[in-house]
């Protein structure tokens, strides 16, 4: 089809003057747009407040629908496991004798943490869940993998806390409407969770690849230490994530890293919980940390308890006072403590 | 339906249909694509709203001016979840070169169709991808391809579904 007749201008002056002034908006627009972009890359959380209601209109229709893709996603599956019935049924009787034994040793450990905690007088934060919401759709024509969850800050939820199902971790809300809020699941490439292997404890990191899987980085050098199926759990560290919630399953281990799979699969999956930070100070900007109260007045010596070197007295930076414990002593150690 | 048109009503009708079923389809796309009750563990399904609005700009070059696709790419940042201005910039730049390839080749078919499309698509794909690195999102180039095949291979899908829209559009 040949171009249209009516593109050819011919000689009308408004006509050229019109088009343009369309190729001067079009390309302002595209230079304001990378303004905008230069800002949401420089602050994710910038156009919270316009995201976060396009968000809530957006998402109640998305969870209405979720049921039927289940139905239809669910019939593959029902397929499937018809024809493998005889294998999966050796394959499973196999492994609930494994998960037999692995039960009585963990409640056996269970049965010994509980009582190492009563020790150290140590209670297990409880109440540490935030809400249970629905998972109701994700991006599928990006590279980032962002779920949409029908719970937002009206329940509670705000951007940084972790998401898991009973199965696993998924993700960590990354911006709230005020009743649907965005996860970074597991999987996207910006999200590094700190892991470590449940076998023994080594330290890794679990970046998302963006195609489903999960790259684990060891934090040493040398030889690779996962093998094929081994589990991962979140370790703690960063403050972000509880310990312990399953993370991956090592499928592939290829040079200094493995290839793994996420244990919780969002497709799959119904309900999510959203969990509070584990250790909240870990969420928020240094500069936010709160200000300690300054020190109350040093009162001065006890007459005759420490009488201070005469050349000691020159200096500035001396505080005698600070020789024995003083309730202005715990606000400020760097700054008023003793030159180390 | 009558070929001649009884009242000023029904012609009025006929005008709403003829300039604003473009606008409409293209923004049902984009919000289907953002509201789809879908879990997706890799980039697969085409970018609907960017589909139809390319798809409508090559079957039918004269009905926009190359900024309508900032009001459509700032529609779809901001329903989709994506960086603000990424659709707005990317868009707008694909329609910048539609325009200097219309002047260029002064000719068109279904092939050279299909070709622009696929060109846009990959265009897009990258620029995606690049947005996304630039956010923190450290991925492989290869994860998009999927994607990018499936979305090229859709355009013809695209066009008959925007051709019926079209024929229903200017019927009378």
């Amino acid at each position: 089809m040949a171009p249209p007749k009516n593109r050819r201008l011919g000689f009308s002056r408004r006509a050229h003057f019109g088009l343009f002034i369309g190729y001067v908006i079009a390309v302002g627009g595209a230079l304001i747009a990378v303004l905008l972009l230069i800002v949401s890359i420089a602050d994710p959380r910038g156009f919270s407040a316009l995201r976060g209601a396009a968000l809530d209109v957006t998402a109640p229709i998305g969870s209405a629908g979720r049921s039927v893709v289940g139905f239809f996603s669910g019939i593959g599956d029902g397929i499937s496991n018809y024809f493998r019935a005889g294998s999966q049924n050796a394959e499973l009787r196999g492994e609930l004798e494994a998960a037999r034994r692995e039960l009585i040793r963990r409640q056996a450990l269970e049965h010994e943490n509980r009582r190492l905690l009563a020790t150290l007088g140590l209670a297990r934060a409880t109440g540490d869940e935030v809400t249970v919401a629905r998972i109701v759709g994700s991006t599928h024509d990006s590279p980032r993998r962002l779920a949409t969850l029908s719970a937002g800050s009206a329940a509670g939820v705000a951007p940084g806390q972790p998401v898991r199902s009973a199965d696993g971790l998924i993700g960590r809300v990354l911006e709230t409407g005020r009743w649907a809020s965005r996860v970074m699941l597991v999987t996207d490439g910006a999200s590094n969770v700190p892991v470590r292997l449940v076998r023994d404890g080594t330290p890794a990191l679990a970046v998302g690849r963006g195609d489903g899987t999960i790259e684990l980085r060891t934090l040493e050098v040398g030889q690779n230490p996962f093998r094929r199926g081994d589990v991962l759990v979140t370790s703690g560290v960063g403050g972000l994530f509880p310990p312990n919630i399953p993370v991956a399953l090592v499928t592939a281990s290829e040079g200094d890293t493995a290839i793994a799979r996420p244990i919780a699969d969002p497709a799959r999956m119904d309900f999510a919980i959203v969990q509070r930070i584990f250790q909240p100070a870990a969420a928020g900007p240094l500069e936010l940390a709160p200000p300690q109260p300054p020190a109350p007045p040093v009162p001065g010596p006890p007459a005759a308890a420490a009488t201070p070197h005469p050349g000691q007295q020159n200096n500035p930076r001396y505080q005698p006072a600070l020789q024995q414990p003083q309730p202005g002593m715990i606000g400020r150690p760097g700054a008023a403590g003793p030159p180390r | 339906m009558s070929r001649i048109a009884g009242s000023s009503a029904e012609i009025a009708i006929g005008e709403l249909r003829r300039r604003w079923v473009p606008s409409l389809s293209t923004g049902a796309a984009v919000l289907l694509g953002a509201i789809m009750p879908l879990v997706a563990t890799a980039p697969l399904l085409p970018n609907l709203g960017f589909l139809m609005l390319i798809t409508w700009r090559l079957v039918r070059p004269e009905i926009w001016p190359a900024q309508v696709a900032l009001g459509f790419g700032l529609a779809a940042d901001i329903v989709s979840g994506a960086p603000l201005g990424q659709s707005m910039l990317l868009w707008t730049l694909v329609f910048l070169g539609f325009d200097s390839l219309d002047s260029w080749l002064g000719v068109r078919d279904y092939w050279l169709d299909w070709g622009a499309a696929a060109a846009a698509i990959l265009f897009h794909g990258l620029g995606v991808w690049y947005i996304a690195l630039l956010m923190g999102s450290d991925t492989l180039l290869w994860i998009m391809v999927p994607q990018l095949v499936l979305s090229i291979l859709a355009y013809p899908v695209a066009a008959r579904l925007v051709l019926a829209l079209d024929r229903w559009r200017l019927a009378r």
